[in-house]
């Protein structure tokens, strides 16, 4: 029987961490993340679990300790969000190279330019060619299911790489929703001990990590890396599926959101999900065929997938809460168009920018979405390739 | 009929309304509502304007954008009506709960016009009656309980009592009194 609770989002990843019961926790507050490490050391000072924590002066301090701690051979994990993951952006990349399976809880916030603390994805997707894989979650539920399967998924052998376990900041970190919580056994037998193969304190096995590696070698490392992604692909689903024996809620790549039919359909990541979704139910209340698909694996990149779910739609949006002044297109618009012409869909495509810096996204202005879309297809609007939603007069 | 009750909160920051938000989702869960209480920052600084929002009813709720048409309205710093528009989108079947001295005549000229239900509540004397300081958020959670009609008076009193035990436990000495403060609330508001 899963645990009726009410949370927030940063409460719903702290309570799975409280139920891992990782060995370390090196940290440093930044909005809106602040809240999950404050409340992890409030569990280990009441004695209800035997984390270290480390606090520590700055980011990229807490994720050197993160990963000095995993190297040792010690399941080890940070949470922090945007301008604490640019601070962090050296180690990153170091963390996937060295193939330490760390975990971050980042909750996504604007990087600043203006300095803003609000919602949007700039941090996690600036970070998405760092060789971390990449969970979004729409809600509190998913924000805690996903971060249950985090460690499953980093350590695995075929794997073995860092995690970023994404929610939405503010919308779903400190919004108070219904969530249903797994039992603290249940939990703890799915996530299972970390036994490394290889670590620095293993005196049967010396070892050396993140050693000088010039052009003999570079190159294979990074090619490692890039297999190490691939396998995560199975991995990913292969953790899902057993995750769903024992919560009954099924996870994969993507979910689909009445996209069977649709002739219209916007793809989204995150929080805004669940909005285009109440969306979706009233245009289909009006015989218009909306649907959705809602990307939660971002890294690796299950392109060929979502090209296929999205192959029989005459028209798709793509929505990108962060921009990367490409000038051609956002992370998501310009991924996902790639895979299409791959599988020579030649579907319309249009790439809207939304919800940066926090604009609020309504249910009128994903309808508004749906109705381009529409007039695109029946030709009474001329297609335009990227869009602004929520822009000020 | 609509699907949930959608409320707006206003305050300033210090006051306490992102916490009344976050207590109704409490309690509206703790009866078997699906619920959302969520606060939106601006500048995070005491006495600035904030809003807060509750969305409570039957089933699960996707929709994660701000409240524009809510169909109540709480102000708990009177204030805030010459400088924010607090009736905007606001539903002429809800209503508008104000912390306030005044009375109903007095309070509407600075309404822009609202058609619907006014309601108004003296926090200030209720929680000084009962805690002895200044603490809003109390008197305004039970006067939207009792608008709203979210759930029974004695269902509401009884979670919330477990639920001031629990965030109180280090200090048990100021239940009594905010229950009184909810209690004198439902009287009070008119």
């Amino acid at each position: 029987m899963s645990i009726r609770e009410r949370m927030s989002g940063n409460e719903a990843v702290a309570h799975a961490i409280k139920q891992i019961n990782p060995d370390v926790m090196p940290a440093f507050p930044i909005t809106p993340s602040t809240e999950i490490p404050q409340m992890v050391s409030s569990f280990i000072a009441n004695g209800e679990i035997d984390t270290e924590f480390i606090p520590v002066e700055s980011e990229h301090s807490s994720m050197s300790a993160t990963m000095g701690a995993n190297a040792a051979g010690a399941r080890a994990l940070t949470a922090t969000s945007s301008c604490g993951l640019a601070y962090m952006w050296e180690l990153l990349y170091v963390a996937a190279s060295d193939r330490l399976p760390v975990v971050l809880a980042l909750v996504n916030r604007a990087l600043t330019g203006p300095i803003n603390i609000n919602c949007d994805h700039s941090d996690s997707m600036g970070a998405r060619d760092a060789g971390w894989i990449q969970i979004y979650a729409e809600n509190n539920q998913e924000a805690y299911d996903n971060f249950i399967q985090a460690f499953r998924i980093a350590e695995h052998p075929d794997v073995r790489l860092p995690l970023m376990a994404c929610q939405d900041g503010f919308i779903t970190s400190h919004a108070v929703e219904n969530i249903e919580l797994i039992e603290d056994d249940k939990v703890k037998e799915f996530v299972g001990e970390y036994k490394p193969e290889n670590y620095l304190l293993n005196p049967d096995m010396p070892m050396a990590v993140g050693p000088y590696a010039n052009s003999p070698f570079y190159m294979e490392t990074k090619m490692n890396q890039r297999l190490a992604m691939e396998n995560a692909k199975k991995v990913i689903l292969e953790v899902a599926e057993e995750f769903e024996k024992m919560s009954g809620r099924k996870y994969g790549f993507f979910e689909e959101y009445k996209l069977d039919d649709a002739d219209y359909a916007i793809v989204i990541i995150g929080s805004a999900a669940g909005t285009t979704k109440d969306a979706v139910d009233e245009l289909r209340e009006q015989g218009i065929k909306a649907g959705l698909l809602k990307i939660r694996v971002f890294r690796p990149f299950p392109g060929e997938a979502i090209a296929n779910a999205l192959k029989n739609v005459k028209a798709i949006a793509i929505m990108d809460r962060a921009e990367s002044f490409s000038a051609c297109g956002g992370p998501i618009g310009s991924e996902l168009k790639a895979a299409l012409f791959d599988l020579r869909i030649t579907s319309t495509v249009v790439n809207y920018f939304y919800g940066i810096g926090g604009r609020d996204y309504t249910v009128a202005e994903a309808k508004a979405v749906y109705q381009d879309l529409i007039n695109y297809v029946s030709g009474t609007a001329d297609v335009e390739n990227f869009k602004y939603i929520g822009l000020r007069k | 009929m609509k699907k949930n009750i959608e409320i707006r909160w206003h305050g300033r920051g210090g006051q306490g309304a992102k916490t009344a938000a976050l207590l109704l989702a409490d309690v509206a869960f703790s009866t078997g509502m699906h619920v959302q209480g969520f606060p939106e920052y601006g500048p995070e600084r005491m006495g600035a304007p904030i809003t807060a929002y509750n969305r409570i009813g039957e089933s699960p709720i996707r929709v994660h954008s701000n409240i524009y048409e809510p169909d109540y309205v709480v102000v708990v710093d009177e204030t805030l009506l010459h400088s924010v528009d607090v009736t905007k989108g606001l539903s002429k079947s809800g209503g508008i709960i104000i912390n306030t001295t005044k009375s109903k005549e007095e309070i509407l000229p600075l309404l822009n016009g609202y058609e619907g239900n006014v309601y108004t509540i003296d926090a200030h004397y209720v929680s000084m009656q009962t805690l002895g300081r200044y603490f809003p958020n109390s008197p305004m959670l039970a006067a939207i309980v009792k608008v709203a009609d979210i759930m029974d008076q004695e269902v509401f009193l009884s979670h919330m009592e477990a639920s001031y035990q629990h965030k109180f436990a280090k200090k048990p000495e100021v239940i009594e009194g905010n229950m009184n403060a909810l209690k004198m609330a439902f009287q009070e508001v008119k």
